[in-house]
């Protein structure tokens, strides 16, 4: 009961984020309202008990990415775009896209979760599932490859970044 | 789970090449601020010879096949061609890159650096057996890719090109990770051996409509990548717009590696459900050559009709896929071969007569070359031959195995279409053989410099390969022919 | 007549945060397609990229596996690695052209 209470805030809260994103007019007010979209899919990881995943959303995201966002913004002419023209007239491509999520959606309510078929789950179910300790040892072992990679991946960023907005190289 | 996840010798030799790479990528930005301005050759110079020492490396790892890594990297024999294949196509690169940096003022170690990492990430795209190591494959790749197509950064179309390469970019691999979550959550794992293995799985009875949304979603991500229709909008601009060296690199490497990693997740994990893919893929390989052919037509800029033209070629190797048979694989391995050699070999030549600032990139610019630069001219034919699919070069024998595959398949129209298709890309290859031998030069063009060494390299270089591939395709193609049946 | 899920049940299905995240998604990948402000474009794709991460984690939390949780990891780690590269190619193009209008970075002919 109190779980599906949590849902509704959460749900709320991303979901009135994510239309403010896509309809505001100032790009400052975008990122505030992706900000708290981004807070509410954090909670939603809470209520799924994936503590890690919502510490980094949180730490990651809300406080690097979304700040970097706001950096940005702040560095660049905000007045002159707020009063360009804010859409593109892809009116045809905004109803598909309605059409398609309201034929799924009406999929998912008339039929549940019994949908689709979900795979197998896990033969032998984690110990407290989602939790910190199964994740690291998941993630250093069988991901050691990918995790290392990633760390390259941020290498490139690094580079790539700095390529582009230094003054002189 | 691993009870020892300490990789043993064996893994490490399969990931040697990659590991190499990234050692010397990170090596030559060490070096970086500790060299003069006039110190910068010295990186090409590293990056080329330890990319032809990881091309040996492919080759040593391809005696000694197998997974790695608890299957996340997988060494066979179709990966270690797509390996050799990228690293070629960065080596050639590389040649053709020296002048032009130099030229433009821009030369620094990070523009090797970011290539090598691109071609990392291109080699564990085609070595992946995971979704996840795709994934970070082809974001290592495009990062890289981004970064390098707005290298110039006064220049306005450079900026223009990598934003439009970057935002695209990333809306497709949203489209693809939304489709991997999908394939995931119905299927319970993320390796391609074992979604193959639970849609094979008669007792798993999986909704149908779901999986084909996340393959569709899929399609959508990798559509963008290898620039298929519906969502081939972004490359004309993209090539266009980035340094001519560069475009040659984007129109080959990441192109072959995304159609490696396209053709993997296809054969391996999607092949059972085949039937929903089978329409998709023909509309889309017939629209992507279609557009691809008739926008050439209009194109002035050479660049451009380049870009189309390798729009029109991403439509021939879907032919090939949508045949779905090892015959497809191994034709689609063949013309990914011959694509890269031609088209580099191309955009070598646009490199050369493009100069300073890319003032010189229309049609007209060709005018007269024969006289000017007999020899260039004479390379450029050969290639532009091959991009039409005449016989004795590689182009026509890639074109031969794909409808071949097609007609095998019972795609009869598809073939027919395609075999039009090569017969309207005729006419604006052709038209620049005209201008170049045909026309005289006008007045005020500018006396043409000799081409660099590198230029030159990589342009005999690739017109070498062309007319081996033409003359003797066998070689490529048996080694083809006997990989295609390792990522069934 | 289906019945509807509409009363509140004492656990949250599946289904809901399935469909919370094809709305999410959907709404970031409208917003992409109708917005113009390059910023706020970039923005629509975190928003698909969260509706990504949503649907790894309901499907993981339900198949009681943490490979789900992994793979958002990764995924959130790449959207910070491209979220750096592309405020930074914003920032270019900003410098070059002062606009961030999607339509007037357009200097090649169709």
């Amino acid at each position: 009961m109190l779980e599906t209470v949590f849902f509704y805030a959460f749900a709320a809260l991303t979901l009135a984020g994510a239309i403010l994103t896509v309809t505001m007019r100032s790009a400052v007010h975008c990122a505030i309202a992706l900000i708290s979209s981004l807070a509410g899919v954090a909670g939603l990881y809470l209520l799924q008990h994936a503590e890690f995943l919502f510490a980094v959303q949180i730490v990651l995201y809300i406080g690097g990415v979304m700040v970097l966002f706001l950096f940005v913004i702040m560095l660049v002419n905000l007045d002159a775009a707020a009063r360009e023209r804010q859409f593109h007239r892809h009116w045809l491509a905004a109803l598909a896209c309605l059409a398609g999520t309201g034929a799924l959606v009406a999929l998912f309510l008339t039929r549940g979760a019994e949908s689709f078929k979900l795979g197998a789950p896990a033969a032998e179910a984690a110990p407290g599932a989602g939790n910190i300790e199964t994740l690291s040892m998941l993630l250093f072992r069988e991901y050691l490859v990918p995790f290392e990679l990633a760390s390259l991946l941020l290498l490139v960023a690094i580079v790539g970044g700095v390529m582009m907005a230094k003054k002189r190289i | 789970m691993p009870v020892n996840f300490m990789p043993t010798p064996q893994e490490l030799f399969r990931f040697a090449p990659e590991m190499l790479l990234t050692l010397v990528a990170t090596i030559i930005m060490v070096l970086e601020p500790l060299s003069g301005a006039d110190g910068k050759r010295k990186f090409a110079v590293i990056s080329f010879l330890s990319l032809a020492a990881a091309i040996a490396l492919s080759v040593a790892a391809a005696g000694d096949p197998g997974a790695a890594f608890s299957s996340m990297i997988v060494v066979d024999g179709f990966s270690t061609f797509f390996r050799i294949l990228v690293m070629v196509a960065g080596v050639l690169t590389i040649l053709i890159s020296t002048n032009y940096l130099r030229m433009e003022e821009h030369e620094s170690g990070e523009y090797y650096a970011l290539v090598l990492f691109s071609i990392v990430g291109q080699c564990i795209m085609v070595s992946a057996n995971e979704l996840i190591m795709l994934f970070i494959g082809l974001e290592c790749s495009s990062i890289a890719s981004y970064v390098l197509a707005g290298f110039l950064r006064d220049d306005k179309r450079n900026n223009e090109s990598a934003l439009k390469y970057f935002l695209l970019g990333s809306f497709a691999t949203a489209f693809l990770l939304y489709g991997v979550a999908w394939i995931y959550g119905t299927t319970g794992y993320t390796n391609l051996s074992e979604i193959r293995r639970v849609l094979l799985d008669p007792n798993s009875n999986q909704n149908m409509v779901v999986i084909s949304a996340a393959t569709a979603l899929m399609f959508v991500g990798f559509a963008f990548k290898v620039s298929a229709a519906p969502f081939q909008m972004w490359a004309p601009d993209v090539y266009q717009g980035a340094p001519a060296p560069v475009t040659a690199f984007m129109s080959v490497g990441p192109k072959a590696a995304a159609f490696a990693m396209f053709l993997r997740v296809l054969m391996t994990a999607f092949e059972p459900v085949k039937d929903r893919w089978e329409p998709l893929l023909w509309t889309s390989a017939l629209a992507t050559m279609v557009i691809g052919n008739f926008a050439a037509l209009r194109q002035t800029n050479i660049k451009r009709l380049l870009a189309y033209s390798s729009i029109a070629h991403a439509g021939y190797i879907m032919v090939a896929l949508t045949a779905h048979s090892d015959i497809g694989t191994a034709a689609a391995m063949f013309y990914l071969a011959s694509y890269t050699f031609m088209n580099i070999g191309a955009f070598a030549v646009v490199t050369y007569i493009a100069r300073k600032g890319e003032r010189h990139v229309e049609i007209q610019d060709l005018a007269g070359l024969s006289q000017r630069r007999p020899v260039v001219a004479a390379m450029l034919t050969i290639f532009l031959l091959s991009l039409t699919g005449i016989p004795l070069t590689a182009g026509f024998f890639g074109k031969f195995y794909i409808f071949k595959a097609a007609l095998d398949a019972n795609m009869v129209w598809l073939a027919v279409l395609g075999m039009l298709n090569s017969a309207v890309a005729a006419y604006y290859y052709l038209r620049l053989i005209v201008v170049m031998y045909m026309q005289a030069p006008s007045d005020e063009m500018e006396e043409l410099p000799a081409p660099s060494v590198g230029i030159q390299a990589a342009m005999f270089a690739a017109a070498a390969a062309t007319v081996f591939l033409g003359v003797f395709p066998s070689v490529v193609l048996d080694y083809a022919g006997k990989s295609a049946s390792f990522i069934r | 007549m289906p019945q509807l899920p509409i009363a509140l049940p004492s656990q949250v299905p599946l289904s809901w945060y399935l469909i919370l995240s094809v709305i999410l998604f959907v709404t970031g990948a409208a917003g992409f397609l109708l917005r113009r402000n390059i910023i706020t474009v970039f923005m629509c794709i975190e928003l698909m990229l969260n509706a990504v991460n949503l649907t790894f984690i309901a499907f993981s939390h339900k198949l009681k596996q943490v490979d789900g949780n992994v793979f958002s990891f990764f995924v959130m780690v790449v959207a910070a690695a491209e979220a750096a590269v592309g405020l930074a190619i914003i920032l270019t193009v900003f410098k070059n052209r002062s606009t961030l209008e999607v339509d007037e970075v357009s200097s090649m002919k169709l």
